[in-house]
């Protein structure tokens, strides 16, 4: 391990010179932690997220990350990380599909708890029949939660997301956890260029005195010093404390937009601004939508494309500036919910220009050929359908 | 397109809208809030002075970054309150000494708490106050249930980024911008008119008389289980 020295987050993040390296999902996800000045990892070992554990673990041996653990399960891994962080750690998890759901009630207390960590969630099928195939339905069980929700598109974002994570995470006006979203198998275990700033660099260690919250004092038994106020004794205090504290945690998730906009560049991305139907999607999806918006631009379509990085916040006002003379919108998934889809209607006007789908699931692949069949059919454009025997 | 003044004293209802959800974006370097939208310090400074100088029971909240000795710092912030609260005609100080909710009900006349800060400020008919050394999730829950049910006129002497919610908000203070803001407030009270000596403000009624001498684990009531270790025991290491 090479000796790391402190570098302001502006810097490492934003102007640091950088290095093409050809990396998976997962690779990606441990070059962060890398870099990040992670105090402790705590997982529980599931498919597809296994591999970036293992990778994170590495880094432990290296000296990188200050300590590791496998929990006992996904409840205690979730349950650890918040402790760890309330005590002053900086500290990354990551899982999977049934393993998110099954962390999901401690993952849904970090926010009103105010547990700035990233987590990072390699999405899988999460209904039985058991499969340990793609697809991000798990993503709409997180959009509730409080938390930020990011979705990389690619290995390149997921490195960029987790490490502006941790500093957007860490900021006195958000403070609450990140989870760095992205496709099991199609981002994780798939290699990309990945333009990375140098391994000798690192992110200042968290400051827990620097907090909207007093820290924990794990020295001691925590119920000494009890930071949060035990609201559900509701019978001493007034109900209304309850409700401005969700209030609390969705503020913060309001003023984390800023902070994407600095450090990721902005909520979403557009490709032809001007055109007239656009695809929306996000993760992986996006790539895709990017393939077919290339393949409409040469056939002379008009198509664009709003990539969406930022679930939650969600991008309201941008897609509904975008999307304001648009003609049709067509939302790719990797679900069969279509959440994204559920998203873009709830915030635009006319909601009946959205195309569901295409949508696959279940594992299967999302063919640029499907997004472009969506194309034909608002364009009015025939085209005879080949078949292969 | 202009704002206006979205974050007045209330009370605002029922169930309060953050200034958040509200389009209200928290002021750069710099600059403050004032009725939520982003102004110069001065000028918000100004607007905070005349309201403790001229509304019912101007009262300061200290929290425990100002009550408690953490620091140098703290202890020169504790200060700079002090000699603020001697400016004002007429001050009191009631603390937030810490977050936990009291039972089996507070003394509004000794202290503020955020999980029911209306009973201190209807209790004791405050029109303006300050917020100083409150941590900042705590100060929002407090200022947003205060613009909720209460026409209190809330500000903010934020240490870290300003709160949305205050009706002024001032970022970055430390005892160097306390003692600012009070110039600032006793030139606005020589403009006003008001004649005033500074002298400190009166101790707080509620609160026994502390004599360092008679501190015991029961003093922390229904907690003093939790006391490790107790007192007079000394631990050398920690696990």
């Amino acid at each position: 391990m090479p000796e790391q020295k402190v570098v302001d987050p502006e810097y490492l993040i934003l102007e640091a010179p950088r290095e093409r390296k050809f990396i998976t999902g997962s690779q990606a996800f441990a070059e962060a932690i890398k870099r990040a000045n992670v105090d402790i990892a705590i997982a529980y070992p599931i498919t597809p997220q296994s591999e970036t554990m293992h990778l994170v673990g590495d880094l432990y041996a290296q000296g990188y990350v200050k300590d590791y653990y496998r929990a006992e399960e996904e409840y205690g891994a979730m349950s650890a990380i918040a402790g760890a962080v309330r005590g002053g750690a900086r500290a990354f998890s990551a899982t999977s599909g049934p393993g998110l759901l099954r962390g999901l009630e401690a993952i849904a207390s970090w926010p009103g708890h105010r547990i700035p960590a990233v987590l990072g969630v390699m999405t899988r099928v999460v209904n039985a029949p058991l499969s340990i195939q793609p697809d991000n339905i798990e993503i709409s069980y997180l959009l509730n939660c409080g938390m930020i929700v990011l979705h990389a598109e690619n290995p390149q974002d997921v490195f960029d997301f987790t490490l502006a994570g941790f500093v957007i995470s860490e900021k006195v006006d958000v403070y609450i956890p990140v989870a760095v979203c992205t496709e099991g198998f199609f981002v994780t275990h798939a290699k990309g260029y990945v333009d990375l700033p140098p391994e000798d660099m690192k992110l200042p260690p968290r400051d827990p005195y620097k907090a909207p919250v007093p820290p924990t004092d794990c020295e001691i038994p925590p119920a000494r010093i009890q930071r949060d106020a035990p609201v559900q004794k509701s019978n001493f205090m007034s109900y209304l404390i309850h409700a401005v504290w969700q209030q609390e945690v969705w503020s913060s998730n309001e003023r984390a937009r800023k902070w994407i906009k600095h450090y990721l560049g902005g909520l979403v991305e557009v490709v032809n601004p001007d055109a007239e139907v656009f695809i929306v999607a996000s993760g992986c999806a996006a790539a895709q939508g990017r393939e077919a918006q290339r393949y409409a631009e040469m056939e002379g379509l008009p198509v664009g494309l709003v990539k969406v990085k930022s679930i939650r916040p969600f991008p309201a006002q941008e897609i509904r500036e975008i999307l304001k003379k648009a003609k049709a919108v067509i939302v790719p998934e990797h679900n069969i919910v279509g959440w994204l889809a559920k998203e873009v209607k709830a915030v635009i006007p006319n909601s009946g220009i959205v195309v569901d789908g295409p949508r696959v699931y279940g594992g299967m692949t999302l063919p640029v050929e499907l997004i472009m069949e969506k194309i034909y059919e608002v364009f009015g454009v025939k085209k005879a359908k080949k078949t292969v025997v | 397109m202009e704002k206006g003044k979205l974050i007045t004293p209330g009370p605002v209802g029922y169930m309060p809208t953050p200034g958040a959800f509200m389009g209200v974006d928290l002021p750069p370097p710099g600059k403050a809030l004032l009725y939520g939208e982003i102004v110069d310090e001065e000028i918000a400074m100004r607007e905070a002075a005349k309201a403790m100088l001229t509304r019912r029971n101007p009262t300061i909240f200290p929290g425990p970054l100002v009550l408690w000795g953490w620091n140098a710092s703290a202890m020169e912030k504790a200060k700079a309150v002090l000699e603020l609260a001697a400016e004002i005609p007429n001050c009191r100080i009631i603390p937030m000494p810490d977050y936990r909710p009291k039972y089996p009900k507070i003394d509004p006349e000794a202290e503020i708490n955020p999980n029911h800060p209306n009973l201190t400020i209807l209790h004791n008919r405050i029109e303006a106050c300050i917020f100083v050394g409150v941590h900042c999730h705590y100060a929002n829950l407090s200022l947003r249930m205060i613009r909720a049910g209460t026409n209190c006129f809330t500000i903010a002497l934020c240490a870290e980024m300003g709160h949305e919610d205050a009706m002024v908000s001032l970022r970055d203070v430390h005892a160097e911008e306390i003692r600012k803001f009070k110039e600032v407030l006793v030139q606005v009270r020589k403009e006003l008119g008001i004649e005033w000596e500074p002298k400190p403000p009166p101790e707080n009624p509620s609160l026994p008389k502390e004599e360092w001498t008679t501190v015991s684990p029961l003093d922390f009531g229904e907690y003093a289980a939790l006391l490790m270790p107790r007192r007079g025991e000394v631990i050398e290491e920690t696990e």
